[in-house]
C-alpha cells in the first residue's frame, strides 16, 4: 500500500495517444490466441494436402484452376490452394474473426473496461476492423505462402508461363503470388465489414460469426443463379475469383480496382451502419 | 484550496427499459473525497445507474456530472481520471492477468506505454495478486478475477474509483483486505463510489451512505445523518402496581406510551397489589436526556427496576428503507 501516489498530471502522457498502441495490443491478442492460430494452421493444411495429395497420385484428373500445371512448377500450389479456400475456408476464417470483434469483447465482460478506459467508440470500431482486416491478409498469405513452400518441397521450381503466353522467372512469379494474395485478402474486406456490423448487433459472438458466413455463402449462392443477375456485381463475392488478370503481361488491373471499389463500398455502407448502432448503444453486457 | 466540485453529481438521472423504468429520477450528489456507499438491494437499479455514470448506457433522462464535467460529452478527457468496476470483472481467460491489465492500459489513450510494465507490477501487488499475475485468467478463482478488476482500477492514479460490489465472491480475507484497500485510497484523496447490497461490508469505511430502493434513491447523506434519522425508543421496566404512575409520569415530558405495555398498566391499577415487573416502550424524542426521565419517575414514586434507550443501527434503518425478504422490487 503506497500512499506516496504521484498526482495525476505528472504520469498521464501529455497528449492522448492515437491509438497505435491500442492497434497493437489488439493485433497481439488476436494472434496469440489459440483460436486464430488453428485457424491459420487449418488454412496452412488446405495447399499442403493438395500438394502432397498430387505427389502421390501423380496429378491426373480434374479438378480447380490451376491444378494440372503443379507437378511441373510447384509454384501453381498456392494459388490452387486459394482458389479452393475462396468460396468456404476463407470466408469462414475471416467470418470468425469478425463475427467475434465487438459480440466477443461483450460476451467476456471486456467490453465495458475497454469503453471505460477510456477507447473511443469509434476508435474501438476503427481498431477492430484494421486487425480484421489484417487477419485477411494473414490469411490469404498463409496459403500461399504454405503452397508455395509445399511447392518448392515436393515439385520442381520454374519459370512460370503466364495466362497471355509470356514466361516470368521465379522472381517476378512469386511477386504476382503475393499480388494475388493481396486482391483475395482486398475481395475479403467487404466481408469484413459487414462482420463488424453483425458483432455490434449482438453480445453472441457464435451468432455473430454463423451470420458473416451465411451472408458469404447466401452472396455466392444469388452470384451462381442467373435470375439474380441484376443482382451480381453487388455481391461482395463478385470478384473473389477474378484474379486471372493479374496473370497477364501486362498486368491488366480493371478488376483489382473494381474489387478495390466494390470492397470500398461495402467497408463505407457496413462501417456507417456499424457506427450507427454501436454509438450511442447502451452496453449492458 | 478552493471547494473541489463534487465528484458526482445526477440531477432527474432516469433510465427506462422500454416499459420498465429501472433508474428513476436519481439526484446523487457524491462530495469530492467522500467515500460514498451506494447501497441497495438486488434490481435496484445501482448498477445501471453506474453504467450511466460512466457513459456505458443514456440516460432516458436527467443531467450527470463527473468530476466537474457534465457527461456523456466529456468522456474521454473524464474518464482517464475514473477507475472502475462494473458488474464483476470482465477479462480475456486466454491471457495472464498481467498481460490482461497491459491491455486495458493499452487501451487508455493516456496512459504512458514507457511506464506500463511498472504500474501493471505495482496493481497486481496492490491487492496481492503478484504471484498470479503471469497465470491464465481461465485458472482464478472468482475472488482473484476480482482482484484482477481492482487492480484494473487502480492502474493509473484516479480522482475517483467507481467500485460496484468489489467484495462479491471474495472470502472474509480478502473483504478485509478490499475495506483496507478503499481506506488507503480515502486517505490519499480519492473519491471512492461503492455499491453493495450488504449494509455491514461497508458501513465501517464510508463517509456517506445514498440507499436505493427500486430505481430510487430514498435515503442520502453522511453516515452520521443517517444513523441519527432512527426514532429512538424507551424501554422502561417498573414494578408492577407503578405502571400508571409511570405512564402519567411520562405524558407532560411528551413520551406517550404505545406499545402492548399500555393495557397490561390497566391492568395494574385494577389489581395494584399484583407484585412483578411491567415493560413500558414509548418512542423517545430527540435531545431529550434519558437521566432526566429516570429522575422524573423517580421523583413521582415509580420504582424504576430498569431503563434503556435504544437507536435503531443504521442495518435496521437500511432494512426499514430497502423493505425486508428477498423480493426483487420492480
Amino acid at each position: 500500500m503506497s500512499s506516496s501516489d504521484p498526482t495525476a498530471a505528472t504520469v498521464r502522457s501529455p497528449r492522448r495517444a492515437l491509438g497505435w498502441g491500442f492497434f497493437l495490443s489488439e493485433l497481439g491478442v488476436l494472434f496469440r490466441r489459440r483460436r486464430t492460430q488453428a485457424m491459420l494452421g487449418a488454412l496452412a493444411a488446405v495447399p499442403i494436402l493438395i500438394a502432397v495429395a498430387i505427389r502421390v497420385t501423380g496429378g491426373d484428373g480434374r479438378g480447380p484452376a490451376f491444378l494440372d500445371r503443379i507437378s511441373q512448377n510447384g509454384l501453381f500450389v498456392g494459388m490452387t490452394a486459394l482458389v479452393v479456400s475462396i468460396p468456404l475456408f476463407l470466408p469462414l476464417t475471416v467470418g470468425v474473426v469478425a463475427g467475434d470483434s465487438v459480440a466477443g469483447e461483450a460476451s467476456t465482460g471486456t467490453l465495458r473496461y475497454l469503453l471505460v478506459s477510456p477507447v473511443g467508440r469509434i476508435r474501438l470500431l476503427v481498431v477492430k476492423f484494421a486487425s480484421a482486416v489484417v487477419f485477411c491478409l494473414a490469411a490469404t498469405l498463409t496459403v500461399s505462402l504454405a503452397g508455395i513452400l509445399a511447392g518448392a518441397v515436393l515439385f520442381p521450381i520454374g519459370p512460370v508461363t503466364l495466362l497471355s503466353g509470356n514466361t516470368v522467372d521465379v522472381g517476378e512469379a512469386l511477386l504476382r503470388a503475393l499480388l494475388i494474395s493481396v486482391y483475395v485478402a482486398l475481395g475479403l474486406v467487404g466481408l469484413a465489414a459487414i462482420g463488424l456490423f453483425i458483432s455490434t448487433l449482438t453480445d453472441a459472438p457464435v451468432g455473430a460469426m454463423a451470420a458473416t458466413v451465411v451472408v458469404a455463402i447466401l452472396s455466392q449462392v444469388l452470384g451462381q443463379l442467373s435470375q439474380t443477375e441484376l443482382l451480381h456485381p453487388f455481391l461482395p463475392s463478385y470478384h473473389w475469383l477474378d484474379f486471372a488478370d493479374l496473370l497477364r503481361q501486362p498486368i491488366d488491373w480493371s478488376s483489382f480496382a473494381g474489387n478495390a471499389w466494390l470492397q470500398l463500398a461495402y467497408v463505407a455502407i457496413f462501417g456507417t451502419l456499424s457506427y450507427a448502432r454501436f454509438a450511442t448503444k447502451d452496453v449492458l453486457s | 484550496m478552493t471547494a473541489a466540485p463534487a465528484a458526482i453529481q445526477t440531477s432527474g438521472l432516469t433510465k427506462r427499459f422500454g416499459r420498465q423504468t429501472v433508474v428513476d429520477g436519481v439526484d446523487l450528489d457524491v462530495p469530492a473525497g467522500a467515500v460514498f456507499g451506494f447501497l441497495g438491494p438486488n434490481g435496484s437499479g445501482k448498477t445501471t445507474t453506474i453504467r450511466m455514470l460512466l457513459g456505458l448506457a443514456n440516460a432516458t433522462a436527467g443531467e450527470i456530472t463527473v468530476l466537474g464535467e457534465r457527461m456523456p460529452g466529456t468522456l474521454g478527457t473524464v474518464l482517464p481520471d475514473v477507475g472502475a468496476l462494473i458488474e464483476g470483472p470482465g477479462f480475456y481467460p486466454f491471457l495472464s492477468g498481467a498481460a490482461n491489465l497491459a491491455r486495458l492500459d493499452a487501451a487508455d489513450g493516456w496512459a504512458p506505454r514507457a511506464t506500463r510494465r511498472t504500474r501493471v507490477a505495482e496493481a497486481l501487488d496492490r491487492v496481492g495478486l503478484t504471484q498470479a499475475g503471469g497465470k491464465k485468467v481461465r485458472a482464478y478463482s472468482l475472488g482473484m478475477k476480482q482482484r484482477l478488476g481492482i487492480a484494473n482500477a487502480l492502474l493509473m492514479p484516479r480522482q475517483l474509483i467507481v467500485l460496484d460490489e468489489p467484495t462479491n465472491g471474495l472470502d472474509p480475507q480478502g473483504t478485509r483486505e478490499v475495506r483496507g484497500l478503499i481506506r488507503s485510497l480515502a486517505s490519499t484523496g480519492t473519491t471512492v463510489f461503492v455499491s453493495s447490497h450488504l449494509l455491514a461490508e461497508i458501513e465501517q469505511m464510508c463517509t456517506h451512505i445514498g440507499v436505493m430502493r427500486g430505481g430510487r434513491l430514498v435515503a442520502q447523506g453522511t453516515i452520521d445523518e443517517l444513523r441519527a434519522a432512527g426514532q429512538a425508543t424507551l424501554h422502561l421496566t417498573v414494578a408492577a402496581p407503578d405502571a400508571r404512575l409511570a405512564v402519567r409520569t411520562l405524558a407532560p415530558l411528551g413520551i406517550v406510551v404505545t406499545t402492548a405495555a399500555a393495557p397490561e398498566a390497566q391492568a395494574a391499577e385494577v389489581a395494584p397489589e399484583a407484585a412483578g415487573d411491567t415493560a413500558l416502550a414509548a418512542p423517545f424524542p430527540d435531545g431529550l436526556p434519558p437521566e432526566h426521565v429516570v429522575a422524573a419517575l423517580v421523583g413521582a414514586g415509580v420504582r424504576v427496576r430498569g431503563v434503556a434507550v435504544d437507536r435503531p443501527s443504521l442495518e435496521d434503518s437500511f432494512v426499514a428503507l430497502t423493505g425486508e425478504g428477498f423480493d426483487v422490487v420492480q
